[in-house]
Formats: C-alpha cells, sequence, structure tokens
C-alpha cells in the first residue's frame, strides 16, 4: 500500500467520526426547532385585533429566524429582490406628502397591538428608534439617527424614493433588518408614508431645520 | 399590620408624587436608583409579600387547606431559596415548572380550587388583587440574597431552555419582530426606556433578578408572567396563556442566563 493511499484511508475514517456526531446534533436541532413552533403555535390565543394567525412566518420571517438574521447570501438576495418586486410605488410618481402630518405619525407609538382598537390607526413608531427631529430628545436608539436626514442626503427625487422604498418595505434592502415594513404589511397607507418621506426630507421640517 | 399599610401608603404617596417629577425631567433610572437609596428599606411590594404570607399560612380554598404543604422544588413547605432554583423539573407533575405554574398545582391539588379560576383573571388591577400574585410576592422575597442557581441537569430542564432561546429569536406578526429584536444588542433604548440585552450574563441578571416587581407607573405588583405578558404585546403577539408551556420556556432561557445574579426582588421599576 502506497503512502497517500494510506492518508487517505484515514482521513476517510476521521471523517466518518466526525460526521456521525454532527449529524446526530443537527436532527436534535431540527426536531427541537419543531417542537418550539408546535408549542408557540399552540400556547397562544387570540386577543382582540391580535390573532393566533400572526404566528405563521412568512418566508423572510421563517428565513430570518433560521439563521439568527444571518441567512446565507443566495437565499437573502432572492427574497430582497422578491420584497422590492411587490413594493407598491405612487401612481402618480410623487413621494412627498405634508411634512406636518409626517411628523404626527413618527411620534403616533401605537397601532396592531391586542389593546389597539379595530379601526384605530396605527402611528408610525419611528421615535421608538430613530432620532429625527433635534428637538425631541425622547428618542429611541434601535435604528440610526436619521437627524438632518434630507440635509445631508439631498432632496432630490432619488433619495425620496429611496426612503419611500424603505418604509413601504426596510427588507427590501436588507432581509433581516429590525425596522417593521410598513407598507407590506398594510401598517401605513400610501398617503401616510408620502407624509413621512416629506417629514425626512423636506427642507421646512424639523428634521432639516434645526 | 395596619401601621405597616400606612406605611406603604405614605410610601406609595411619596413614590407617586416623587417619580412624576422625575419622568417629566427625563431621567428615570437615575431617579429612580436614588429613590430606591432614600426608601432602602421600603418598597410597596411588601404589602403584597405580606398579603401573600398571610394567603400561603391560612386555610383557603374549597379544601380549607393552607399552602404549608406545597413543594416548590426544595421539599414540602421550603420557601426560602427556592424561587432561585426555578423554574425546574417537578417529578410528580413530569415537566418544568416556573413559579406560577407551581402555585397553580399546589392551589389545585392541595387546596381544591379551579385552575380555570385561578388563570381567568391572573393579572391585578385598579380594584382586583388575584391571590397568585400576592402569593409570588411573598414566595420570590423569600430568596432575597440568595444566588440565582437554576440546573439544566434533567433532560427536560436542558429541553425547556433550548426551546426558550429558540422563542426568543422567533420573529413573526405584523412588525416581524422577536424579543431578540429588542433584547439581544448592548446599551439600546425604545424611546427613553433602556433594552436588557439577555445574551449578555450582567444585564440578564440585573434584569431578572429585580423581577417580579412592583411598577411605580401603573402602582401595581406585577409577576413575571405579567413582564412577559406585556413584552408580547409590545412585539404585536397574540395572547400567551398564562403559565403554559411557551412561557415558562422563555423564564427558563433568561433565568438560566442570570445564574450567579444574587436575586433582589421583589424589585422596584418606573
Ligand atoms: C423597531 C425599530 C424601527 C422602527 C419602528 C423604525 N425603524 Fe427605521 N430603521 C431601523 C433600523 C434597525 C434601520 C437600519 C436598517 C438596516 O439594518 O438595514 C432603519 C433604517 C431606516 C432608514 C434608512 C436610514 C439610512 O441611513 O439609509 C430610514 C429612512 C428609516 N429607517 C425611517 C424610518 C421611519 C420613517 C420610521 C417610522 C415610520 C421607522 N424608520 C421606524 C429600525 C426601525
Ligand atoms: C418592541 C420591543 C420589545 C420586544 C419585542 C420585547 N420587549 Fe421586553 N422590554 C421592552 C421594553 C421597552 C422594556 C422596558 C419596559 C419598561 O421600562 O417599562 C422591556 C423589558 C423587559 C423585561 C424587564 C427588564 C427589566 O430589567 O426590568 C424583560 C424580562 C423582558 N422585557 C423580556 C422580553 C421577552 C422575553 C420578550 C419576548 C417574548 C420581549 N421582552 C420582547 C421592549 C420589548
Amino acid at each position: 500500500m502506497n503512502a497517500k493511499w494510506a492518508v487517505e484511508i484515514v482521513l476517510a475514517i476521521n471523517l466518518a467520526f466526525l460526521a456521525v456526531p454532527a449529524e446526530a446534533a443537527d436532527k436534535v436541532d431540527a426536531e427541537l426547532d419543531a417542537k418550539t413552533v408546535a408549542i408557540i403555535k399552540r400556547d397562544f390565543r387570540d386577543k382582540g385585533i391580535a390573532k393566533v394567525e400572526r404566528l405563521n412566518q412568512d418566508e423572510v420571517q421563517a428565513l430570518c429566524t433560521k439563521f439568527l438574521d444571518k441567512p446565507p447570501r443566495k437565499d437573502r438576495e432572492r427574497l430582497e429582490a422578491e420584497q422590492a418586486q411587490a413594493i407598491k410605488w405612487p401612481a402618480d410618481g410623487k413621494y412627498m406628502g405634508d411634512w406636518k402630518a409626517g411628523e404626527r405619525l413618527a411620534q403616533n407609538g401605537s397601532g396592531m397591538t391586542w389593546s389597539d382598537k379595530p379601526d384605530a390607526p396605527a402611528g408610525g413608531n419611528c421615535y421608538n428608534c430613530h432620532q429625527l427631529a433635534a428637538k425631541e430628545i425622547a428618542y429611541g436608539t434601535l435604528g440610526p439617527s436619521l437627524l438632518h436626514f434630507g440635509k445631508i442626503r439631498g432632496n432630490t427625487e432619488a433619495t425620496q424614493r429611496y426612503a419611500y422604498g424603505q418604509i413601504y418595505n426596510a427588507k427590501a434592502n436588507n432581509l433581516c433588518a429590525n425596522m417593521p415594513r410598513f407598507g407590506h404589511m398594510s401598517i401605513l397607507t400610501e398617503a401616510q408614508i408620502k407624509d413621512l418621506v416629506a417629514f425626512l426630507m423636506d427642507p421646512e421640517s424639523p428634521v432639516n431645520k434645526d | 399590620m395596619n401601621i405597616s399599610i400606612l406605611k406603604n401608603a405614605i410610601l406609595v404617596f411619596a413614590m407617586a408624587s416623587y417619580c412624576s417629577i422625575a419622568f417629566a425631567e427625563g431621567s428615570v433610572p437615575k431617579e429612580i436608583a436614588a429613590y430606591r437609596e432614600m426608601i432602602s428599606d421600603g418598597n410597596p411590594a411588601e404589602f403584597d409579600e405580606m398579603r401573600g404570607e398571610e394567603l400561603w399560612k391560612k386555610p383557603g380554598g374549597p379544601n380549607k387547606v393552607s399552602m404549608e404543604k406545597c413543594d416548590l422544588g426544595k421539599g414540602t413547605g421550603v420557601v426560602k431559596g427556592a424561587y432561585a432554583e426555578l423554574p425546574r423539573y417537578f417529578p410528580d407533575t413530569q415537566r418544568v415548572q416556573d413559579l406560577e405554574s407551581r402555585l397553580i398545582t399546589c392551589m389545585t391539588t392541595l387546596q381544591g380550587t379551579l385552575e380555570s379560576d385561578i388563570t381567568a383573571k391572573p393579572f391585578g388591577g385598579d380594584n382586583y388583587k388575584p391571590e397568585i400574585e400576592s402569593l409570588v410576592a411573598y414566595v420570590v422575597g423569600q430568596s432575597k440574597g440568595v444566588k440565582m442557581n437554576v440546573s439544566l441537569k434533567h433532560p427536560k430542564e436542558k429541553e425547556a431552555y433550548e426551546i426558550g432561546k429558540r422563542v426568543f429569536t422567533y420573529r413573526a406578526g405584523p412588525y416581524d419582530f422577536a424579543c431578540s429584536t429588542c433584547h439581544s444588542q448592548d446599551n439600546l433604548r425604545i424611546r427613553m426606556q433602556n433594552l436588557q440585552n439577555f445574551s449578555n450574563a450582567k444585564d440578564a441578571q440585573d434584569s431578572y433578578t429585580t423581577w417580579p416587581a412592583y411598577r411605580v407607573s401603573q402602582g401595581l405588583f406585577r409577576s413575571f408572567q405579567w413582564r412577559l405578558n406585556d413584552c408580547l404585546r409590545q412585539q404585536r403577539f397574540p395572547e400567551p396563556k398564562y403559565a403554559s408551556e411557551v412561557t415558562i420556556a422563555l423564564t427558563m432561557y433568561m433565568a438560566k442566563n442570570a445564574n450567579d445574579g444574587v436575586y433582589a426582588g421583589p424589585g422596584l421599576k418606573r
């Protein structure tokens, strides 16, 4: 027997030994994943507008859960493209609404919980996660600061369109981003998203002015 | 007893007025820390602890027996230090239980109370204080100063932990949120409220060892089951069933991550 063969046989045996526990661990993990989903589906109940159907994951949520927000590049790019495809752009080609209405939406943190009334419109929750106007100091830090957003990026049609898309569906830009998909999930209307774009972009908006 | 009630009433009043100023100024954690120091021997949760102790010791339920024969994991009737080792596996029920689900076991088997009577309205409100919440206050208070020591030796304990870890990262609902959306990075805030990172041992310890807690903004003692319930509401999820396996698994995940922290509850929160 030549030396090369011997090495290959030893390698093969080693690999066989390594493979068994790894496979077993994968199987245990898969069983735990399945059990977790079964328990989740069993242990919640409808309350107010929050129905148990909300626990069914779409493909984006399932993939991000499975890979702890770091999905394989191929899947990520495919789904990002699908999410981008599904964005409904304004038919009139205009991205800007009323920045004052946008400011009120940004301040409003309610919406979609079981304690919200079915007919009460949802807020934007923006201040929960972002710094926006300089005068508002009660802002969260889950997302990046958007102070002077329009001033820094330039109030061009391309940036307006980018902001509209980001609010409509942040997952089209970054699949497992922590920002909700306000348009895609029908949390906000087209008109409301335009108001928010104006709040971000308009030179008169306190986001840019102060 | 009357004097303590009076003392507590004064405390609550003082705290309410003090805190409304503190909140207006927007530096809540610092102000609460200062306040805590000021009243270092008094937390309105003491009132709930006392009521809980009475409920524990006096005959109750249809069977008219006390809870003193309840086994919280350290043997029949042992309350001291029990909370610091929960959740744990119980051979009699053959499942992992947190404090609330174990109290339900004792209230149903010893006292003969119907489980549905306990779970129908398990959280207090303005004019309503469920017995189980006071029992929780009493039991957790008896672990003050004890190091968290949650075990994963039993396979079902290990399994509960693994499931809890998975529930923690399960993204769903209209906002795509999971617990980890808000609780897996250091030093973040939602508006002005600090978010704890439960994969970081220090945050997990600081947080878990100060729940259940008296919530100043609500003027009520709140159990850990309540804390989970309210975070799942903010997560835009449907409602978790009280003391269900999914809530016990989440509790196991957080309690284990808090091991070696010294239990300091009932806490005092904004
Ligand atoms: C729960 C948290 C959260 C909420 C609520 C939220 N965002 Fe975001 N936002 C983020 C995060 C996180 C990012 C970074 C995205 C990424 O990781 O790809 C982001 C990014 C953005 C960006 C892109 C910033 C850049 O530099 O390109 C804009 C614009 C934005 N958000 C606007 C908004 C507006 C307007 C609202 C309210 C309607 C809002 N966000 C609500 C978390 C949030
Ligand atoms: C949308 C954001 C959000 C999500 C999602 C969320 N939480 Fe929270 N959580 C908070 C906020 C904000 C606080 C602080 C609340 C306060 O100060 O009143 C908090 C507080 C807590 C605390 C108490 C911390 C302390 O030290 O007082 C625990 C425990 C907790 N969350 C667990 C969870 C678990 C488990 C989940 C998932 C089932 C979850 N949270 C999901 C926002 C969230």
